[in-house]
């Protein structure tokens, strides 16, 4: 395979139009969710949230702005092709401008502040993004956008269980991360479960399920078997939409797995809103 | 459904049942984490706030920039439980409603009791839907923490439900 040249606009140009879309078009796997879910609620509130929800987001889609005021800290998943070379500049900062872009050309608002503890200044064009790349064989670049809303970010949680914990071990400590998140992530929510490799690995995975589309079940059988299993038990928890009751909780639960280590079982929960937002695109 | 108007009404305020749908019209001022730690840090020091909360309504939010021709980005709910450090000193100072998602401290709960005071829910994630009940958005002061910054809002029947009332009743405790 020859060796492929991908100028650094065309890479800040796909990373502008994935950040702002995302913003704006809630994906089809959600909206057919949240549509199917009002049909099931019997109770008149969680019934009436939904329906607002599907107002929001046309409103949302008609008038190209977001749909919801924390357009989200932007965290890319890349998978960058081997045989690719950047012309014109470098590949982080082409994907930096093309976030800086996204939030200042298309009205997202702007949260991420520059340090964490000492000095929470805003950066004011919502930079740096998180951004987890993998080479891969080939001469592409792969990317899956998420805008991050920290509302739901805050009621994630990770754990690393002995593998004598098992399965059970593995449900009670998502449904106790489900549980306690109750009606602050803005319910209904996605839930992203990473589970195996190592600390990091695992919150990696969460965050990568809760971008995989929900309609998508795990390829193994027995995980998508957990991931239908789990769902309908947070369903039965009656958090409802917006907390407020009812048997949606969750729209969906998407579960990411690892090879781990002999001596571990990790497992990370990373919640998102029901307006999760994700989109991909191949450059 | 209930109609309200902010600064609200003593009777309205005592009549409001967790679970109560309304619609809140009138105005209120905007703040979330940064502009909390200023405020209760000036009330620490025992200096006087930017805005004169007696009697006020604060919204949990940041909006997104308006676009021209709005008047506010879309400006949903922000989780009000990360306010819970600040709000009893504000409440304590006459704060009568404070309007954002999620649960609340048991030390809130006892200064709204204490207080009489009315938490209300917006819909999380309803951004765009609540924008369009904010007519007009006023910089208070704070500029400099951008969509952190205090404003006003003048609101027309903004859709609310009643979380927390001023007994104690709790919507979120089923």
């Amino acid at each position: 395979m020859e060796i492929r040249e991908i100028s650094a606009q065309q890479i800040t140009d796909a990373v502008k139009r994935l950040f702002m879309d995302c913003n704006y078009y809630i994906g089809k796997d959600i909206s057919c969710a949240i549509q199917a879910a009002k049909e099931r609620e019997t109770l008149p509130m969680a019934k009436d949230v939904l329906q607002q929800l599907i107002d929001n987001n046309k409103i949302a889609a008609e008038e190209q702005i977001p749909i919801c005021q924390d357009t989200g800290m932007a965290v890319l998943f890349v998978e960058y092709g081997d045989k690719v070379t950047v012309r014109d500049g470098s590949f982080k900062e082409a994907v930096e401008e093309g976030v800086r872009r996204a939030y200042i050309d298309g009205y997202l608002r702007k949260s991420v502040v520059s340090d964490p503890v000492f000095d929470r200044t805003n950066t004011n064009d919502n930079t740096p993004a998180i951004i987890h790349t993998e080479i891969v064989e080939g001469n592409t670049i792969h990317i899956t956008a998420g805008g991050k809303g920290f509302g739901s970010e805050n009621m994630s949680a990770i754990k690393m269980l002995a593998p004598s914990a098992g399965v059970e071990g593995v449900k009670k400590f998502i449904l106790e991360a489900v549980a306690h998140a109750g009606p602050n992530p803005c319910p209904p929510m996605v839930v992203g479960v990473g589970i195996g490799g190592t600390f990091e690995k695992a919150a990696q995975l969460a965050k990568r399920a809760t971008l995989r589309p929900i309609n998508i079940s795990n390829p193994n059988e027995k995980y998508a078997e957990l991931e239908k299993e789990l769902l309908e038990e947070i369903n039965k928890m009656d958090i409802g939409p917006a907390g407020l009751g009812g048997v949606t909780t969750a729209l969906g639960l998407n579960i990411e797995t690892y090879p781990t280590h002999i001596a571990g079982l990790p497992v990370a929960v990373n919640i998102c809103c029901h307006a999760c937002r994700h989109k991909e695109c191949v450059i | 459904m209930r109609k309200i108007t902010f600064p609200i009404g003593e009777k309205d305020l005592t009549e409001l049942k967790a679970g109560d749908r309304v619609l809140a019209s009138g105005y209120l001022y905007t703040a979330r984490d940064a502009a909390h730690k200023r405020m209760y840090e000036l009330i620490q020091d025992g200096k006087p706030l930017p805005i004169d909360i007696d009697g006020q309504t604060i919204y949990y939010v940041g909006a997104a920039p308006a676009k021209p021709g709005y008047a506010v980005g879309p400006c949903g709910p922000t989780s009000s439980y990360r306010m819970d450090k600040y709000a009893p000193s504000l409440l304590d100072l006459g704060l009568k409603v404070m309007v954002g998602k999620g649960m609340r401290s048991e030390a809130v709960i006892d200064s709204m009791i204490k207080n009489k005071a009315v938490y209300l829910a917006a819909i999380g994630g309803a951004a765009a839907l609540i924008a369009k009940s904010i007519t007009k958005a006023e910089l208070i002061c704070y500029e400099d923490l951008g969509t952190e910054a205090i404003y006003r809002y003048e609101v027309t029947d903004m859709p609310l439900i009643v979380a927390i009332d001023s007994n104690g009743g709790n919507v979120y405790v089923r």
